[in-house]
């Protein structure tokens, strides 16, 4: 009997308790009303334009017919994954998506740490401002107007990498129709391009070291290398970390812009990468379920490469991006 | 230690040397070979000054109907894109920054996952051409109205707000709207002015949705005639092939006549923006 009353106690309790949060979250909700109408836009934006995206994704389990629309389209399961699996293209797409991200991680990344290392020595105010605006400039310049620059420069008759080569007597080179030049031409643009704006954060990670500490370094007989080494570096490796976390989520959403724009039918064995696949088939082929699959298969692996990183720099370290 | 600290200097000067005439020399190449005369072009003379000074190709550019309807659009595409999305993006930042504000997290949460996820390529240009936008200019502003890398710096800067002054105004009688236009927006005009420039310098640069969204020449930004003149070749550098006669090397002075004048615009303004743009990655780098 007691057991019972308490029960039942328990459960008046509970039930006024679940009333007074169903009033709470009423007030919370009038109370948030004008906030929850500004948010309204983006919330619209959202679901539109990145959720139903991503529902889309379902249509790489069906043979999608655009005429036809999704459900009356026929249903096939991963036979789209499979046939991209066993492409003829696959290994290579994947081979040149993974080379180019990884060939970034290990030549673009650190550039503009070691820019923000060596300005940083720059004593002189005026000085140090001018390189950096000089520097920053080149990443707001459109990817077009970098592609189409390095192609000119690289061109056989009046590009000036040519023009320098023949005055030291070489002969020209077109540089555009060589398939092992590409990589080169991809990852010293992107250095060109972005190292200047990349070492703004590391920048402002090494001015909020206190100077007293490397002060003291000097005074026990350090020179600027072991400095840097010692006292810079380490005072950094956060920042280090979690820009190296977003990169990798990059490495193999290498962006299609400037892919596309540098590509040409000669230089396609290495240059052909996943994105750029997925614009062929899907919008100039137009079979979307297959095209679809393949970026599905990107979108994922690129998160487990975020996620793995993330995971490895929490293991071995105290830094983590989430 | 003296002579290794002098040694230091010295690379220190070499390797900034390098940055700095790495970054310039590009520029001051395409510059001079657009200014040369054809005969100094043709011959492979010009390197780092114009010989024979002309504007002949500049002429050319900006007297060409195709280049002036894409800059038309171009600007279009800055100046209502830049608008819609700072628009958008202020109000609802300001609406997250607000903790008591229900399913907040839940609506960031929401945001986050797109930063690394999408639906990819395909799913996108689906949607679009489902929504019935396809080939219209609209395709190329919504799709990016709102940057949630920009929206989350937005967020913190309305945050970083002292909270009692919008209680003042509250107390004063003005409603939540009122404390967004009267209170928050005055006090954050350099952080929306920021915001902004990080939006029109994408919407200047955008190539992607152009191309996958665009079929109509009408439409074409810049970007779009940049590509087709330059990469692929087309009618425009034909004709000044033709009517020069001087072969493919007084097109391509015309070429970059064309890219330095896509160029210019934002080599003249960014010098004076930068301390904005740098505002925001310090912003977004504190909340990394």
């Amino acid at each position: 009997m007691d057991n019972v009353t308490q029960t039942l106690k328990t459960y008046d309790v509970n039930k006024t308790k679940s009333k007074k949060k169903v009033g709470n979250f009423l007030n919370d909700f009038k109370r948030s009303k004008i906030l929850l109408l500004m948010f309204l836009p983006t919330l619209i934006y959202i679901i539109v334009f990145r959720y139903l995206p991503m529902y889309g994704v379902i249509i790489s389990f069906y043979d999608y017919n655009p005429y036809k629309g999704l459900f009356q389209s026929k249903f096939v399961g991963i036979q789209n994954y499979v046939s991209f699996f066993t492409n003829v293209d696959f290994t290579r797409i994947l081979v040149n998506t993974f080379l180019l991200g990884i060939y970034r991680l290990i030549f673009t990344f650190p550039a503009p740490i070691i820019l923000a290392l060596v300005l940083n020595e720059v004593r002189n105010n005026h000085m140090k401002k001018f390189i950096q605006t000089v520097s920053y400039l080149p990443n707001f310049i459109s990817v077009t107007v970098v592609a189409g620059m390095s192609v000119m420069f690289l061109g056989p008759t009046s590009g000036i990498v040519n023009h320098i080569i023949n005055i030291f007597g070489g002969e020209s080179v077109y540089f555009m129709s060589h398939p092992e030049y590409f990589r080169s031409i991809y990852v010293v643009t992107d250095i060109w391009q972005g190292a200047g704006w990349g070492s703004i954060i590391y920048l402002a990670a090494i001015t909020s070291i206190d100077p007293a500490i490397y002060e003291s370094a000097y005074m026990d007989g350090a020179n600027k290398f072991q400095q840097i080494i010692h006292i810079t570096l380490p005072s950094i490796a956060q920042t280090v970390v979690i820009m190296f976390i977003i990169s990798t989520g990059n490495v193999v959403s290498i962006g299609f812009e400037k892919v596309f724009l540098l590509q040409n039918p000669a230089i396609m064995v290495t240059s052909d990468v996943i994105s750029t696949y997925v614009y062929r088939t899907g919008l100039l082929n137009g079979d979307f379920s297959f095209a679809t699959a393949a970026g599905l298969f990107n979108s994922v692996i690129s998160l487990i490469f975020v996620w793995g990183s993330n995971y490895l720099s929490k293991k071995f370290g105290d830094n983590s991006l989430f | 230690m003296k002579t290794k600290f002098s040694i230091f200097s010295i690379f220190k000067a070499l390797f900034l040397f390098i940055v700095v005439m790495a970054t310039v020399i590009p520029f001051l190449y395409m510059i001079s070979v657009s200014l040369s005369d054809k005969m100094y072009v043709l011959r492979n003379e010009v390197l780092f000054y114009p010989k024979g000074l002309n504007f002949e190709m500049y002429k050319y550019v900006l007297t060409d109907s195709r280049v002036y309807a894409a800059y038309l659009n171009t600007l279009i595409y800055v100046s209502v894109g830049t608008f819609i999305s700072l628009t958008v993006t202020a109000l609802g930042a300001y609406a997250i920054s607000k903790e008591w504000m229900i399913f907040r997290s839940f609506f960031i949460k929401l945001m986050v996952i797109c930063m690394f996820f999408t639906g990819g390529m395909i799913p996108t240009y689906l949607v679009i051409k489902g929504i019935g936008i396809l080939n219209t200019r609209w395709a190329v502003i919504l799709p990016e109205t709102v940057s949630v890398w920009l929206f989350l710096i937005m967020m913190s800067m309305f945050r970083s707000i002292p909270k009692e002054l919008e209680d003042a105004s509250k107390i004063d009688g003005v409603s939540e709207v009122g404390a967004f236009w009267y209170v928050a927006l005055p006090l954050s005009g350099a952080a929306m002015a920021t915001i902004g420039l990080f939006y029109a310098v994408s919407y200047w640069n955008d190539f992607m949705r152009p191309l996958l969204y665009l079929n109509n020449p009408k439409l074409f930004p810049l970007t779009i005639l940049l590509r087709d003149m330059i990469l692929s070749g087309s009618d425009m550098a034909n004709k000044g092939q033709a009517s020069d006669d001087g072969g493919f090397v007084v097109v391509d002075s015309l070429k970059y006549a064309t890219l330095m004048v896509s160029v210019i615009p934002i080599m003249c303004t960014y010098p004076f923006l930068q301390k904005y743009f740098v505002k925001g990655v310090m912003v977004g780098s504190l909340k990394g």
